[in-house]
């Protein structure tokens, strides 16, 4: 089983200096492009790998790129994002801690596809190890000349600065993100334009996230074809997927794209902790709908998630076993949303603090049964459409298939007027620990 | 109290993040930044002082620092507690552990010590589910966190 992304990562972390890299294969593609791949080129290839997007949203790489005017004048941005906050998430943290220069290069890769001449990194400002290997990395590239002007006497210049951000989610949303590296608050802007045509100071500007970006110096030197086949299905590549909750062995491993769902769980995570079953699972961060036990063998990719109901979202699986309050979750869930929601629309931001507070009275054993519908109207009317970005829609995922497969626990808190998980909570909690 | 001017090496930091970008303003968060790095938190009279070098009004610039949760606009102690409230370390015993800190110290969230050793804050997921739950003082990760290790961390910082 091929592993590109993680193959060089040490057992104790510490990520590779530029030698070290180089000896391995490091900056061979950005070498093998500039040598004679033109832009277009290199979007084709990228385009033919059918690598979607591993930010999120699943959007095709290489057509995301194709809309860059390449005859504009300069300057245009590359903006890698960084700001890995989506609760559930740590997979980009381990490629920016141990494998800075595979970022770096992906990041020359496609700010050459588009030709771009400034580039950033937007980075959370908790990755604290990150923004030093970034920026040690960074400086090696420069020094020995795959950064700045005239890249390996290429005639393609590229420069590159590290951003580390002062905290909120919707830093990582990519028109929040360009807001906030112009100084502003992070709210969204309204598309079109894109920002294709008019993103970072109204110039032609990619945002890709970390995992996008270090897949690309693979594609570039092995081939379209060969990044089709890492795949177990038709969307390809491999996936860093992650568990985490009350599992065996919780981490994140580099598998094919397409590995089921319960291969995460029992095979990699180690099977649910002792004397713990599995109830549900958020197969992608926060912002997406549980999948439940019939949905354990559903191939974690774009198109078979999306079919079970869901989004593979950032692949990393948050579990809720059966002794942790489904009720107890989601408010937890929509209390961070209900925190983070920039203010920008109405319905989100008065919307969601709703939403948290009839959670909490339900969980507090104040509940009414008509809250129920209330929470419902609230999943509607905060869905796809209604807000200004996709943030709220986000918001509900988990509300709304948390109120289909978890109903009977919504009521039973309704009509007993108390947490029965409470009791539970203390005993197992114990227990794992032991 | 006088106002505290920006000092010369502020103004050298600030003036390398201008450089980056095409016009003064669009570096004014990197100017908050380094303001709080030294000031540990950005005063009214701070703020004051960063809008009137970025030429922007304090309104402005203010508008920008109260969204951003990490830009301190009231004091805080010598140390920063920011345990993740998200939703790993939530199901891996959070609520356990944020208890013993308030115990500990004898503040909620968003409250500093009397002796202004450290100020308390929920923080949105630190991004390290796979060993929660997890928190951060000032620059520090602690992950995989009992209540047992508590007392352990806290003695280093002083
Ligand atoms: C509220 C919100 C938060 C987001 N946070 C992140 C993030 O932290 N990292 C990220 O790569 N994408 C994030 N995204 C998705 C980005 O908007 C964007 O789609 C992505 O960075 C594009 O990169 P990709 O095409 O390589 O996936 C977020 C989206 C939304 C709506
Ligand atoms: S949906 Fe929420 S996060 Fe998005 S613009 Fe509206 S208020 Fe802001």
């Amino acid at each position: 089983m091929e592993k590109p992304l993680t193959k060089h990562i040490r057992k104790d972390q510490r990520p590779l200096s530029l030698k070290e890299y180089e000896k391995v294969g490091g900056y061979e593609s950005v070498r093998k492009i500039l040598k004679g791949i033109s832009p277009k080129e290199v979007q084709k290839i990228v385009i033919d790998s059918n690598l979607r997007g591993r930010g999120g949203a699943g959007f095709g790489t290489g057509l995301k790129w194709s809309f860059v005017p390449l005859d504009v004048l300069k300057p245009k941005y590359l903006i890698a994002n960084a700001d890995e906050m989506e609760p559930g998430t740590f997979k980009d943290r381990i490629l920016l801690e141990c494998t800075p220069h595979q970022l770096i290069e992906g990041m020359i890769v496609a700010a050459y596809a588009i030709q771009a001449d400034v580039s950033f990194v937007f980075l959370r400002w908790a990755y604290k190890t990150a923004a030093d290997t970034i920026t040690k990395a960074i400086h090696e590239a420069y020094e020995a000349g795959y950064l700045g002007k005239n890249i390996l006497q290429s005639g393609y210049d590229l420069e590159m600065h590290l951003h580390t951000g002062v905290g909120r989610y919707m830093c990582g949303e990519e028109t929040a993100l360009l807001n906030s590296l112009e100084g502003k608050r992070a709210t969204p802007r309204a598309k079109p334009p894109f920002p294709q045509i008019s993103g970072l100071f109204g110039k032609p500007t990619i945002v890709n996230n970390v995992e996008t970006l270090c897949c690309l110096p693979h594609i570039i030197n092995n081939g379209a074809d060969w990044f089709n086949e890492l795949s177990l299905t038709n969307d390809s590549g491999t996936k860093i997927y992650g568990v985490s909750g009350k599992v065996k062995k919780p981490g994140a491993w580099e598998l094919p794209m397409g590995t089921t769902l319960r291969e995460l769980i029992e095979v990699h995570a180690g099977g649910m902790a002792d004397g713990l079953k599995f109830r549900g699972a958020l197969p992608g961060g926060a912002s997406t709908d549980f999948l439940v036990e019939d949905h354990l063998d559903v191939k974690m990719d774009y198109t078979h998630v999306a079919a079970a109901g869901s989004r593979l979202g950032t692949g990393t699986v948050v579990i809720l076993d059966d002794k942790t309050c489904p009720v107890g979750f989601i408010k937890n869930l929509e209390h961070f949303f209900a925190q983070e929601s920039c203010g920008f629309c109405t319905p989100c931001r008065e919307g969601i603090p709703w939403v948290e507070k009839i959670l909490n009275s339900i969980e507090t054993g104040e509940g009414r049964l008509e809250d129920l519908k209330l929470l419902e109207f609230h999943t509607k009317y905060l869905g796809p459409g209604n807000t200004f970005c996709a943030f709220a829609p986000g918001a509900m995922e988990p509300l709304q298939s948390g109120l289909k497969y978890f109903r009977e626990d919504f009521e039973r808190h309704i009509q007993e007027k108390k947490c029965e998980f409470k009791n539970f909570k203390f005993q197992v909690s114990n227990s794992v620990e032991s | 109290m006088p106002s505290k001017m920006l000092t010369t090496e502020e103004i050298k930091e600030i003036n390398h993040a201008i450089e980056l970008v095409p016009y003064k303003k669009a570096a004014c968060i990197e100017a908050l930044k380094v303001v709080q790095q030294n000031r540990r938190w950005v005063s009214d009279e701070s703020l004051k002082e960063v809008a009137a070098f970025m030429e922007m009004s304090p309104e402005e610039l203010d508008s920008v620092a109260t969204f951003y949760n990490l830009i301190f606009r009231r004091p805080v102690g010598r140390h920063v507690i920011l345990l993740c409230d998200s939703i790993s370390c939530w199901v891996m015993g959070y609520e356990k552990i944020k208890n013993s800190l308030n115990e500990k110290l004898g503040i909620e969230f968003g409250e500093t010590t009397s002796d202004d050793r450290f100020t308390l804050l929920p923080n949105p997921c630190l991004g390290t589910c796979d060993c929660a739950p997890a928190l951060m003082i000032d620059n520090d990760l602690y992950r995989n966190l009992t209540i047992e290790q508590l007392d352990e961390i806290l003695s280093k910082y002083k």
